[in-house]
């Protein structure tokens, strides 16, 4: 029978291959998926991997996505690797975009440009503020941070709500939950014109270099890890772990909030319902994937958003429903936690003993 | 020639990169104490598992009363009439004495049968038991009785005790002698596992002694010296320190009055703690676990903060209130008593692991310099010949020796003014030990204070200039090496010091 | 006279559906608790609860036959459960990530398989009374006009409290909580007394979220447990663990989303959203009061909660 044996040290080759392994498996569900619903298998597998990537415009699409996934995800990884299990991106990615919308609606046609670093502010802010909440709970009152913080999605979720069915509706909008289309001043700028590729890929490209030097090249970030991995380890150094709590869950909240407002005075262009994509959720995955490290989340997040345009291509073009995109991804992530085994435990075959 | 009760014939097994028991013989007669020894990291604790059904060999045959057996988990070794008190106690911290021994035991019977049995089997040994009593409450050796009172009910003719007198005064240690030496006479066997040999001689007439997996030999105990067993134990006798006397100097530790309650809820509440360590001189700290050595480590080490500023002071530097950082800056280097997850990662390098405390290879703005880094890493690896693959190697992937040469490197290398030790040798291997203690004691003679806390009585004796000794949160008066023996350390334990008040109930544990 | 009959009336419908509302969370919740005393926390409950509530529906939209929809949730909560078990007590995978993953994973398929069934209705629901004692002015109403699976919850935890702490097997089950370690050395097979005490919450878990679509609000919609499964991750930190307590406080919180009804029915002028909201952030003002001293839930929880466990290790 087949036995699982501790290995005396974790195996490099496995950290590398345990993802690839994985994906490897979640084609083979998703083709199996595909094959029960009746769909053709290698159709479907086209337009997950190959769609998505062939040409130019549709390689910018690609960014446009992976943009907003691996902001949030360099911030969950920082969360992650402190152990502060911060599930709530979602909704700072939410309170960002309402901050960054709330002033982008006091733009009107007399506003200079400089407004729109005014709304990545406070969208950063927004985001921040939100994640101080879980912070402070924590802090303060030892509440649970998990709990707390998909509280607050929930919450996040109403507040916009409100204010788009309510104050900041458009009276010109037929009655619609939505707020005025933004003045084009308050658009995050292209990177260049025909994509939507926005400034925002520059900067998710900066953090990832800053998440580096952080976490490898530094003591503070040498200090914020320790508490995730050996918290008695970081209490004998003298590293703080409050300290910890609140750079992991400012960094990570003013991440996704800064995603928030890219995609609300970018793509989006409004406040509307629909603003919370479920990218908070899929960015933890994109973290994971990307073994919380920031180059390896560069891949995961350019995966992640094959996974959604895939299944908004499945969608339009084999009519499956869109929600495949959350199967395949939650497939990933589970196929990832198995394969991961192999990074500490070797798999032996076992002669029969009584 | 009787037949063994129990024999082992050529047991090898292999874990991941090491041979843990390398093919192993064992006979134990009928009424026999048999002592296994050996050092830390000989293969004992192994051997043990695989008689009690908690590991299978890989080679090599189980004989019970002269029949081959097969012995798959702790169950079919109860039924088999093996019991074994554990070395780390397996018990529920939040169940009672009671539902803890109901546990042990295999299930035909109901909790107020099994009540009723365990009063009896404790008064007839002479140990003293409350059923009713939550586990948590109880004192280290009363929760090493349950141990024994679950293994005596199953009413055994073998009893494996692992190294059962690390958590016990010599007082009490004299009260267990007496029940295993009814137990035997009684035509149970006992498997004793030790490393200590005055108890093995006090104890047992046959000894099997194993050194790196293998036996090195089978003797009497009572006809060997404690030189002679060494020798089979460790290949050699132990190396002798050289201790020069030694005028102390200024104080730099300084411990007036201190009150802490207990921070944990299983804790043990500190009260009135005073004491002094002055430079050049070793100040040892007896007791047995439990009585507040790591409530007491934790305040010094700046790991609890809770401390009035002044009641700690680190050469004359009021401390109390600093963390651990601060006390670094003042000369206070700590070793904790956990290596791996206290002192080190265990899956960070060993170069990093030195940023825990040291911080000489930061550049500007906390800029960590790998390549210093690795330099100060390989330096340490040097000097206190600690064998690891590199300063690149995870601290996990070191043996507890090594991991600790390495982690009192680090500590000793920063030169501090203070350097205070919880259980400096704790599963380190004699070699590895004997090194520790060497350091130690020249990190006195060139000057610096020492603060060691041991459970190891000898250990104390051998480098301490002066002792206390820590019992239910209080400390001892100082005493001079001279003046300490067994005996008078031995009651101290248990709190019996001139000038300390105790419950009228009280009795040693 | 009259004025004063309808008040009551009112406050009788109240309770019944309070005790509705809290009967999913108490499902939920106890499930939960059984999970957690053998140390392993499930954060997957929510996707499991959604997978067993489009589990249930459709078994009821075939079959017509409510009982097959009670099972079908079951055992899809019990399936989807033994997998998180596998990876998580066999292949050692951390709790918190694999339980996300399924939390993830249920939304998404869920999702995915519920599409055809979003415009579906089931048959009439015939009210449930309990003979005589439902007749009982005011209490009648308030107590005895409930489906049987109400009362089922109160049966279930008062059945949790006789297992946890009068049996033998209920004491194997803590003590594993308690440490895994110990109870391995006295040789329990802690990994299989863990992967049953999974099975079986995922099938209590499975079993809320078929009463969410088939008897609470009978319909499907993506999402529509909205949050009830995390809160009852709350309801059992909050509850330290003890079966009536978990009861209780899922009837409190039933109560918490009741009340966001009952006052948008009396026309108070409070914004429908933040009503909606009051069962999240009463969630967590209760964590936050609760938490506040961390020695006290150290003592109740569970010692192993959270932590992996390898024998042999």
């Amino acid at each position: 029978m087949l036995q699982l044996e501790a290995r005396p040290e974790a195996s490099k080759l496995w950290v590398f291959a345990s993802p690839v392994l994985a994906l490897a498996l979640t084609v083979l569900l998703g083709v199996a998926i595909f094959m029960a619903l009746g769909k053709d298998p290698v159709r479907g597998l086209q337009m997950f991997f190959w769609e998505p990537i062939k040409s130019a415009y549709a390689l910018g699409e690609l960014m446009v996505k992976a943009t907003p996934l691996l902001l949030i995800a360099l911030g969950l990884g920082i969360c992650y690797r402190s152990n502060v299990w911060n599930i709530g991106a979602e909704g700072q990615f939410v309170m960002g975009a309402v901050a960054a919308g709330g002033v982008a609606l006091l733009a009107d046609k007399e506003t200079g440009r400089w407004i729109v670093l005014a709304i990545v502010l406070a969208g950063i802010l927004g985001g921040m503020l939100w994640a101080g909440g879980v912070a402070l709970l924590r802090d303060r009152f030892n509440a649970n941070e998990i709990l707390v913080s998909l509280m607050l999605v929930y919450v996040a979720d109403m507040v916009l709500s409100y204010l788009v069915y309510g104050p900041w509706k458009d009276p010109a909008g037929y009655n619609f939950p939505q707020s005025k289309t933004f003045e084009s001043v308050t658009q995050i700028p292209r990177l260049m014109s025909g994509s939507r590729l926005s400034v925002g890929l520059l900067i998710a490209l900066a953090g990832v270099g800053l998440m580096w030097v952080f976490l490898f090249r530094t003591r503070a970030g040498f200090a914020q890890q320790v508490g995730g991995l050996a918290p008695a380890a970081a209490r004998y150094a003298g590293f703080s772990s409050r300290k910890a709590l609140w750079v992991a869950l400012m960094v990570s909240g003013g991440a996704a909030g800064l995603a928030g407002a890219l995609e609300v005075a970018g793509p989006i262009g409004q406040l509307t319902p629909y603003v919370p994509a479920g990218y908070g959720f899929a960015a933890i995955i994109v973290a994971y994937v990307g073994r919380l490290h920031p180059v390896g989340m560069v891949f995961s997040a350019v995966l992640m958003s094959m996974f959604y345009i895939g299944g908004e291509l499945a969608q339009s073009r084999l009519g499956l429903p869109k929600s495949i995109t959350g199967v395949f991804q939650g497939l990933l992530l589970f196929s990832l936690l198995a394969c991961d085994t192999l990074v500490a435990y070797r798999l032996r075959w076992l002669r029969g003993r009584a | 020639m009787t037949t063994p009760l129990l024999s082992l014939q050529g047991i090898t097994k292999r874990y991941p990169g090491v041979v843990a028991n390398q093919a192993v013989s064992l006979a134990v007669m009928p009424g026999q104490a048999h002592a296994v020894l050996g050092e830390n990291g000989a293969g004992k604790s192994t051997l043990m598992k695989i008689i009690y059904g908690a590991a299978q060999p890989d080679e090599g045959q189980v004989f019970f009363q002269g029949q081959p057996v097969s012995i798959r988990n702790p169950q079919e070794a109860r039924k088999l009439g093996i019991s074994m008190v554990f070395q780390h106690f397996s018990l529920f911290d939040t169940l009672t004495v009671a539902e803890n021994v109901w546990l042990g035991l295999d299930k035909s019977l109901s909790l107020t049968e099994v009540t009723r049995r365990l009063v009896a089997k404790a008064s007839e040994y002479g140990l003293d038991l409350q059923p009713e009593r939550p586990v948590h409450t109880l004192s280290v050796g009363e929760m090493q009785r349950v141990e024994i009172i679950r293994a005596l009910l199953s009413e055994p003719r073998l009893l494996i005790l692992d190294e059962p007198t690390s958590v016990l005064t010599p007082q009490a240690v004299e009260k267990l002698f007496t029940v295993l030496h009814k137990l035997v006479g009684q035509g149970c066997s006992i498997l004793y596992i030790s490393h200590k040999l005055h108890e093995i001689r006090a104890l047992c007439s046959a000894c099997t002694v194993l050194r790196s997996g293998q036996v090195t030999g089978v003797c009497d105990p009572r006809q060997e010296t404690n030189a002679s067993l060494s020798r089979l134990m460790i290949g050699a006798e132990p190396p002798a320190l050289a201790r020069t006397p030694h005028t102390p100097g200024a104080v730099v530790l300084s411990v007036h009055k201190l009150h802490l309650a207990a921070s944990e809820p299983f804790g043990v509440d500190l009260e009135n703690i005073s004491l002094q360590v002055r430079r050049g001189e070793v100040v040892g700290l007896a007791g047995v676990s439990g009585n507040g050595q790591r409530e007491l480590m934790w305040a010094l080490s700046g790991e609890d903060t809770r401390a009035e500023s002044a009641v700690i002071e680190v050469a004359g530097h009021p401390a109390g209130r600093s963390d651990p950082q601060a006390r670094r800056l003042l000369g206070l280097h700590f070793v904790p008593e956990e290596r791996l997850g206290r002192g080190a990662v265990p899956t960070l390098s060993l170069a990093h692991n030195l940023l825990l405390t040291r911080s000489e290879a930061l550049g500007a703005g906390g800029w960590i310099r790998m390549g210093a880094l690795a330099d100060q890493a390989r330096g340490i690896l040097a000097r206190f010949q600690v064998k690891a693959a590199g300063p690149g190697a995870t601290a996990r992937s070191l043996s507890g020796g090594n991991l600790q040469k390495f982690i009192v490197g680090r500590e000793i290398g920063a030169a501090p003014a203070l350097l205070i030790v919880s259980q400096p040798t704790w599963g380190v291997d004699v070699g590895a030990a004997a090194q520790i203690r060497a350091e130690i004691l020249a990190l006195r003679d060139a000057g610096c204070a020492v603060l060691v806390v041991s459970e190891e009585l000898d250990e104390l004796f051998e480098i301490s200039d002066r002792l206390h000794v820590m019992a239910k949160g209080r400390l001892s008066p100082s005493l001079h090496r001279a003046e300490a023996t067994v005996a008078l350390i031995g009651e101290w334990m248990s709190g019996l010091w001139p000038g300390n008040a105790l419950e009228a109930t009280h009795a040693p544990a | 006279m009259v004025a004063r009959e309808s008040m009551m009336e009112t406050y009788a419908l109240l309770i019944a559906a309070t005790l509705n509302a809290g009967t999913v969370l108490a499902l939920a919740a106890l499930g939960l608790l059984i999970n957690e005393k053998a140390g392993i926390v499930n954060l997957g409950a929510e996707g499991l609860m959604l997978c067993a509530a489009i589990a249930g529906f459709a078994a009821v939209v075939h079959t017509g036959n409510d009982l097959l929809g009670f099972a079908a949730g079951m055992g899809a909560g019990a399936v989807l459960a033994a997998v998180f078990g596998l990876l998580v007590i066999w292949l050692g995978t951390n709790q918190y990530a694999t339980g996300l993953a399924l939390s993830l994973f249920g939304a998404g398929f869920s999702a995915f398989v519920g599409i055809g069934y979003v415009q579906e209705k089931l048959p009439p629901r015939v009210p449930f009374e309990v003979p005589f004692l439902a007749d009982i002015p005011w209490i009648g109403p308030a107590l005895f006009r409930q489906h049987p699976l109400v009362y089922g919850a109160v049966a279930l935890a008062m059945g949790l409290i006789w297992f946890l702490y009068r049996t033998r097997t209920g004491l194997v089950l803590r003590s594993v909580g308690e440490s895994p370690e110990s109870a391995h050395a006295l040789g329990y097979n802690v990994r299989r007394i863990r992967f049953a005490a999974v099975v079986a919450g995922g099938a209590l878990c499975g079993l809320a979220g078929a009463y969410v679509s088939v008897i609470y609000t009978p319909l499907w919609v993506e999402g529509m447990v909205a949050g009830k499964g995390w809160i009852a991750l709350a309801l059992t930190t909050f509850a330290t663990w003890r079966p009536a307590r978990v009861l209780l406080g899922a009837y409190l919180f039933g109560g918490v989303t009741m009340l966001q009804f009952h006052l948008q029915g009396t026309g108070v002028d409070v914004p429908s959203q933040l009503l909606t909201a009051l069962p999240y952030m009463a969630t967590i003002v209760v964590l936050a009061l609760i938490s506040r001293n961390p020695a006290w839930i150290r003592v109740n929880m569970p010692a192993s909660l959270g932590k992996p466990f390898q024998p042999g290790s």
